[in-house]
């Protein structure tokens, strides 16, 4: 039996970076803040001096210098894990994500393969100003030669993000800071990977499938228990990988349900859940009972806190979710 | 002629414009000199070629060189074997010394991804089209050789005037300035970044200036004049290897030259230029001006020219019937190389997508050309 940690989900991702630091000495941790500071969540607190100022590497405030300057430690046989301090700051480094970390591999031709994870916490609910609270994951999945990880919980992420550092590609790392210290879990203190593109079934259910990630899984999950006190047998998939999709978790689940209901915090229009919904239609029509419910933030910029509960889909609309697909 | 678009006159040069010896020529023997003299015909010989198959229509927009070739080539010929090249676009004089084939080059402007196959042994970057975005991965790569420890390799990151004014030149220099990284920073100042001059570009006096702000050197050549162009590169280089000690490793390289020609060839430089302009830096070709040089010193004739010449047609030619009998990708050659491992979602649209083309025939598909 190996020993385990008592861990919360950014603890987690530290141990996980420490973890193959240890093993790989390619692997290296650049951003702003990450070094003296341990990051400005403590994802990589105590990193530095572990393992030194060349390998925890504190960079000017240049988010375009970060992902493009790891684009070519990368393509130097390095394995970069840049970390942007918001996902709400990627902007900058847009360009170098789009046009070069998710394209180095097919330019060319399969020569530099990229082996980069770029870490960002990201989404609502922890009271923070303007562009500190949006999920964009939907960018990143809809770009080709890239894949996208939301873990959920401590001992996910650190599986994941180790995978993450192994894989040959390119991966936009997102991890949901309002469950950075929401509840720990034990983690192994070796290393192991949970693989990329595989969902985890939360709770199992025969009545409605509920499909979601990150932050929105403590809801979703509350809503699938209270209901169950109302004889609705909810199942809960945390889709864990939002690129690729673990198409055929999805439509397991959903051949067994017949019903499904997708939450995320991004917008709703052009987000993962209306992927999901168009993968049920190719893929099970025949087995659809009721439209598929989608809740979702709204397509409005993410208000500032005073608001952000009332934008953030919480355990009250995915109950509503939940009724009508189930009671169609 | 602007007050900012100077002669060259006051930058490092070896030779003048009639080819005169009007300072230190870098310690290179006969053989290399004539390899630098042949590239750059090659350069000019194949950008006429490739300008030519395009208004054909046998290649797709292309980016001309004409006028840059002692730039490029100058430069290239001063890496060490081992060394990198990080290019932008237009840089197929400097990847042809660097070993890039010249089937390469034209393959990927006929729109083949397979141009941009560079052979392993051949250090060169793939293409970057975005302006100045592959110096931030230019100091990145040098700086992954600090962290692992090769004391030896050195680069060169190629971009044009226009490039200064972007953010990630700022990002890239700086990142090199901060780490300290082995990388020459080379610009190819041609005066015009489309449609709009260097005097629009930046209010600075020079572009070689802005190094100064990243703590680094910066210093400007003639870049019409190779012999003047290798030797600030062999220096840059070495510094890059062996820096004294108040010395950074890395600097930019600002090398005054002009396009005779257009930006691309779906550009119309008649449109924002005068002739005048162009005719007054014709006067600077480097190709002449080198051969002049050679010929004063004995290392070339009539018939050594004739011969380079005779070469230089025969390997352009061969390079265009290669290219030109390159078989058109396969369908399925699209989802190639996407990721090491290609998704179940995309093998799936793969094997639907050649299923339907099987259907149908390829003639369904392709436009007649």
């Amino acid at each position: 039996m190996s020993e385990t940690q008592n861990l919360t989900l950014v603890q987690a991702v530290r141990d996980g970076l420490a973890t193959e630091m240890e093993l790989d000495d390619d692997v290296v941790a650049l951003g702003q803040d990450i070094g003296a500071n341990g990051g400005v969540f403590r994802a990589t607190q105590g990193l530095q001096d572990e393992f030194g100022e060349e390998r925890v590497i504190d960079t000017p405030l240049a988010e375009s210098g970060i992902i493009g300057s790891a684009v070519g430690l990368g393509v130097g046989g390095m394995k970069p894990v840049p970390e942007i301090q918001f996902s709400g700051f990627m902007y900058p480094g847009f360009d170098q994500i789009v046009s070069h970390m998710a394209r180095y591999r097919t330019r060319s031709r399969g020569r530099f393969s990229l082996p980069m994870v770029l870490r960002a916490p990201y989404g609502g609910g922890i009271r923070a100003p303007e562009h500190h609270s949006e999920s964009k994951e939907a960018f990143y999945a809809h770009e080709a030669g890239l894949k996208v990880v939301v873990p959920s919980t401590p001992h996910d992420t650190k599986g994941l993000l180790i995978s993450a550092i192994r894989d040959p590609d390119p991966v936009v790392f997102l991890e949901p800071k309002l469950i950075y210290r929401a509840f720990r879990e034990e983690v192994p203190e070796e290393a192991y990977e949970v693989p990329i593109g595989e969902a985890a079934v939360r709770r199992e259910g025969a009545d409605v499938s509920v499909f979601t990630y990150g932050a929105m899984t403590r809801p979703t999950l509350e809503a699938a228990e209270n209901l169950a006190e109302e004889g609705v047998d909810a199942e809960v998939v945390d889709l864990r990988t939002v690129s690729p999709l673990d198409r055929e978790a999805i439509v397991e689940s959903f051949k067994k349900t017949g019903r499904a209901v997708v939450v995320h915090e991004a917008p709703k229009s052009g987000g993962l859940a209306g992927e999901i919904t168009a993968l049920l239609q190719e893929e099970a029509l025949v087995y659809q009972e009721a439209p598929v419910k989608r809740v979702t933030g709204f397509d409005v910029p993410v208000p500032l806190y005073a608001m952000e509960d009332y934008y953030l889909p919480n355990a009250s609309r995915v109950e509503d979710g939940i009724r009508e697909a189930v009671e169609f | 002629m602007s007050t900012i678009q100077r002669d060259p006159e006051d930058r490092v040069q070896v030779l003048d414009e009639d080819g005169n010896l009007v300072g230190e020529p870098p310690d290179l023997d006969e053989e290399t000199l004539t390899e630098i003299y042949r590239d750059m015909k090659l350069a000019r010989h194949f950008d006429e070629r490739a300008v030519s198959l395009q208004r054909q229509g046998r290649m797709g927009t292309y980016p001309p060189l004409s006028g840059q070739e002692g730039a490029q080539i100058g430069s290239a010929h001063a890496l060490a074997d081992d060394d990198w090249m990080v290019p932008s676009y237009r840089e197929h004089g400097a990847a042809v010394v660097r070993g890039l084939p010249l089937k390469q080059t034209l393959l990927y402007w006929m729109g083949y991804e397979a141009g941009n196959e560079v052979p392993e042994d051949s250090n060169i970057l793939p293409v970057a089209v975005p302006i100045a975005s592959q110096i931030p991965h230019a100091a990145g790569l040098a700086w992954s050789w600090n962290l692992q420890g090769h004391d030896d390799t050195a680069g060169i990151c190629y971009f044009g005037d226009g490039a200064t004014s972007e953010g990630d030149f700022h990002e890239g220099m700086n990142f090199a300035g901060v780490y300290d990284v082995p990388m020459v920073f080379f610009c190819n100042n041609n005066q015009w970044a489309i449609s709009v001059p260097r005097e629009r570009q930046t209010a600075s006096e020079t572009l070689a200036q802005k190094a100064d702000a990243y703590g680094f050197e910066g210093v400007q050549v003639d870049g019409m004049d190779p012999l003047a162009v290798y030797k600030v590169t062999q220096d840059a280089l070495e510094k890059a290897r062996n820096p004294d000690e108040d010395q950074l490793r890395p600097t930019m390289i600002e090398a005054v030259q002009y396009r005779f020609g257009a930006h691309t060839t779906a550009d119309d430089p008649t449109v924002y230029r005068d002739e005048e302009e162009v005719e007054r830096w014709k006067a600077k070709d480097p190709i002449p001006r080198l051969e002049s040089y050679l010929r004063s010193e004995g290392i070339l004739d009539d018939d050594a020219v004739a011969e380079i010449e005779a070469t230089v047609e025969e390997q352009v030619s061969e390079a265009i019937d290669a290219a030109e009998s390159e078989p058109r990708p396969e369908p399925e050659e699209m989802f190639e190389h996407v990721y090491a491992d290609l998704p179940p979602e995309l093998r799936e649209q793969r094997d639907e997508f050649v299923a339907t083309v099987d259907r149908h025939g390829k003639d369904a598909f392709l436009e007649e050309e």
